[in-house]
């Protein structure tokens, strides 16, 4: 099988790395050879962050790079638009539509664009935009963002439920399964 | 059964299973988490060290009394380890002794983009780079035999795209070394002129023995393509591009053994394809050896010197050998220029008052490596340079004698708790000690902050959270020679405007510790979210000079995002018009 190309972009902070978790768990309990590749450091604060998962028969290189992702998950609107040149011709991206102003945005030295998710569609890609953090809020936290917004990606993925929800399990602390687990079925729907 | 495991995790855990008992590092993106899963394992011991060279002194002191040892750190650190590694190479070790260092190629957490392969080469001692996780693992294990069988420490060169990426691993449970016990050399481990004379040569010998393993180890292989047309000798992450973009169509010569180099090896793999190419990121230190050996080569004259390499720019630079033409993706762009995000202070950043005070009042702030370089970002542009660990407050030292001591009124130093406990006090010993009436600023947020929260010396634990020994910062400064020493909470303005104004203005060297544990600690309670009263804001935007990423403008005025507040307050001391309010009086 060819090696595909997933990658979660978003705002340092926001939960990135449990989805990418969550996704590297699905994937090597199905067979596949997996690299996960993060950024930790100071990006993290607040920072454009992304995470590259690629899983295929054997993986070299951990990163992905312009024009070859086949999924884009996005925590947040203008790193969809920042990221969305990573795309693969027919690839997807799933964005949540919360808004984080970056810091040029909050000092008024830039301006927050508007209506990205119709631009994003304008400009070529295929994209399913969703409010993951009410979908989390609606679970009991908005902190359960990340996992609502897999529970949407997840509908894209073409892996079995029960898979996603075992490899949740396996990931989120014991304490707040009932959470999470509520999160991604909302996600889902 | 594999587990998906972090090349940092998998370092320490192939360190563990080869039996390491004694661990000491300094923390460093993107490092950190070598010694932090080597802390999970009770039964050895692991420590913060203050700074990297204490850390390889004291690991070379376990090797020598008979365990073996692990130091961890990033590519500026063995910058700071140097001057120990240099020697050791002469004395040798007694149990296996590995320094990891991790480079970091695009500098994603560093201030420069050096290459530690330099290192192995001057202090001629062995280099092995693995290129993902499994390698990171048998490399590890493999390192401390090397470092034995060789008598030999070892470098184990990681950067960030092994380090932080994850990949699968077989792990197969701790081995017990064999013993070591101490035995007396004075002519091995006393490294005088006259020692040291007769040690050189034994170097230069070793290094001729491990250049034999490089021709014979499984460290290097060659991995055989279909046709001769291209050969392509590379090594850690660059090997991962190549193959990426190549599969088993070319020739591949595979170098896990980076220092020494192999000669017939490469003679070989030279002479068995039609074009050879060096592909290695950083430094042409592979392409160097090649060259020397009289063997043409392409390297460099097409790969950049600077930032990570990608498969894309390996497919891109060697197009002319791919079976089909590289077609480029149209991907789909945005055409308007989007605005950045920048990595900022946190919420309630404890530095962020501090920052305020000195931009307010003018100050030229020489600043330090840790999160409060963020500092030097719009809207607070608070700091004017950042060169290394301690150099703050050493460089304000020559700064003010260059300008005159006018000057002292209006600079100052600034440098976290740890940076200072790294290198931040023989600055301040050399003005106590050759005078100068500097402001020293102790940015206290009682931990290491921007590699993830690691113990240090002031914050009264060590690295498994057990109470340890605690620095008295004030009573330290005060021994070293230092008249003035005080304490401010950054939350509170007036106080550290006070102490900005009259510190810089005294006419002796002063030390300010503006002390506030970090926001992010799980211990620090957080106060109620602010709220901004609609009518009372006058849209005046005095609030969004601190750069909060809590707080926004909106047409109807100040906005504070109350899922990222916590209620530190500073921005309601800015506000002239009374328009925040904690949200818990309010309610």
């Amino acid at each position: 099988m060819q090696t595909k190309n997933v990658m979660i972009v978003g705002v340092g902070g926001q939960g990135s790395l449990l989805a990418s978790r969550l996704l590297g768990r699905l994937l090597v309990g199905e067979g596949f050879d997996v690299k996960v590749s993060e950024v930790h450091g100071m990006s993290q604060r607040g920072g454009s962050v992304v995470t590259y998962v690629r899983y295929g028969d054997k993986v070299y290189s951990p990163v992905i790079d312009r024009g070859e992702a086949d999924f884009i998950v996005s925590f947040e609107l203008l790193e969809a638009a920042r990221w969305v040149s990573y795309l693969a011709p027919g690839g997807k991206l799933v964005t949540n539509t919360q808004r984080i102003d970056p810091m040029p945005v909050i000092t008024g030295a830039a301006d927050y664009p508007d209506d990205l998710v119709r631009r994003l569609a304008e400009a070529g890609a295929d994209v399913d935009a969703f409010d993951a953090l009410a979908a989390a809020e609606a679970a009991g936290s908005g902190k359960a963002v990340n996992v609502a917004l897999m529970g949407r990606a997840s509908k894209h993925f073409g892996f079995p439920e029960d898979k996603w929800l075992a490899a949740l399990r396996d990931v989120v602390p014991a304490r707040f399964t009932e959470l999470n687990l509520k999160a991604f079925a909302l996600g889902r729907t | 059964m594999k587990k998906l495991m972090l090349g940092n995790d998998a370092v320490a855990e192939g360190l563990y299973d080869a039996g390491v008992s004694f661990v000491s590092s300094y923390p460093g993106t993107p490092s950190t988490e070598v010694t932090e899963k080597l802390a999970e394992f009770r039964g050895i011991h692991s420590e913060w060290a203050p700074n990297e060279k204490v850390a390889v002194e004291a690991a070379f002191g376990a090797s020598l009394g008979g365990v073996r040892a692990f130091s961890g750190m990033k590519h500026v650190g063995l910058n700071v380890a140097a001057d120990p590694l240099f020697t050791m190479a002469y004395t040798g070790v007694n149990a296996g002794f590995v320094i990891a260092v991790a480079d970091d190629p695009g500098m994603h957490s560093s201030q420069n983009e050096q290459d530690s392969r330099h290192y192995a080469v001057a202090a001629k001692v062995p280099m092995l780079e693995p290129s993902d996780s499994e390698e990171c693992y048998e490399y590890a294990k493999l390192s401390l035999e090397l470092s034995e069988a060789y008598d030999t420490p070892v470098l184990l060169r990681l950067c960030t795209r092994v380090s932080h990426s994850q990949s699968l691993v077989e792990t197969t449970g701790r081995a017990t070394p064999p013993e070591k016990p101490y035995s007396r050399d004075v002519p091995k481990y006393v490294m005088m002129p006259g020692n040291a004379k007769r040690r050189h040569p034994l170097v230069e010998e070793r290094t001729e023995r491990l250049r034999e393993l490089a021709e014979s180890s499984t460290f290097n292989s060659v991995e055989r393509g279909a046709d001769a047309k291209l050969g392509i000798i590379c090594s850690g992450t660059a090997y991962q591009y190549v193959k990426e973009v190549f599969g088993s169509s070319v020739s591949v010569l595979k170098l896990g053994l980076v220092n020494p180099l192999p000669v017939r090896m490469i003679e070989g793999f030279a002479s068995s394809v039609e074009t050879l190419y060096v592909v290695e990121e950083l430094d042409p230190v592979i392409e160097t050896h090649v060259r020397a050996l009289g063997i043409a080569c392409h390297g460099k004259d097409v790969f950049p010197l600077c930032d990570e390499f990608s498969q894309n720019l390996v497919a891109e630079k060697l197009s002319a050998y791919l079976a089909s033409p590289v077609v480029s993706p149209q991907p789909p762009v945005l055409g308007s220029e989007l605005p950045t995000r920048p990595p900022v202070m946190c919420a309630g950043c404890p530095h962020r008052g501090m920052f305020h005070t000195l931009k307010q009042n003018g100050v030229t702030v020489l600043g330090d490596i840790g999160c409060y370089t963020l500092g030097a970002a719009a809207p607070l542009s608070a700091i004017d340079t950042t060169l290394c660990m301690g150099a703050s407050v050493s460089g304000l030292h020559g700064f003010i004698h260059a300008e005159g001591n006018a000057s002292a009124a209006k600079t100052a130093a600034v440098i976290g708790d740890s940076t200072f406990i790294h290198s931040g006090i023989t600055g301040l010993i050399n003005t106590a000690y050759n005078g100068g009436a500097a402001t020293v600023i102790i940015l206290d947020n009682s931990i290491t902050g921007m590699t993830g929260h690691q113990q240090n010396p002031t914050t009264g634990f060590n690295i498994h959270g057990d109470p340890a020994g605690k620095i008295d910062l004030e009573a330290l400064c005060r021994a070293v020679g230092v008249n003035r020493v005080r304490v401010v909470d950054p939350y509170r303005l007036g106080e550290c405007d006070e102490a900005v104004r009259e510190e810089t203005a005294a006419d002796e060297l002063s030390v300010i510790i503006s002390r506030r544990p970090c926001a992010l600690l799980k211990t620090v309670k957080h106060s109620a979210p602010l709220t901004v009263v609609p009518a009372k804001c006058k849209q005046c935007k005095a609030c969004m000079k601190i750069g909060c990423p809590a707080l926004s403008m909106t047409p109807s005025g100040a906005r504070v995002d109350a899922t990222l507040c916590v209620g530190c307050g500073v921005c309601a001391q800015l506000c002239k018009f009374d328009a925040m309010h904690s949200s818990q009086t309010d309610a």
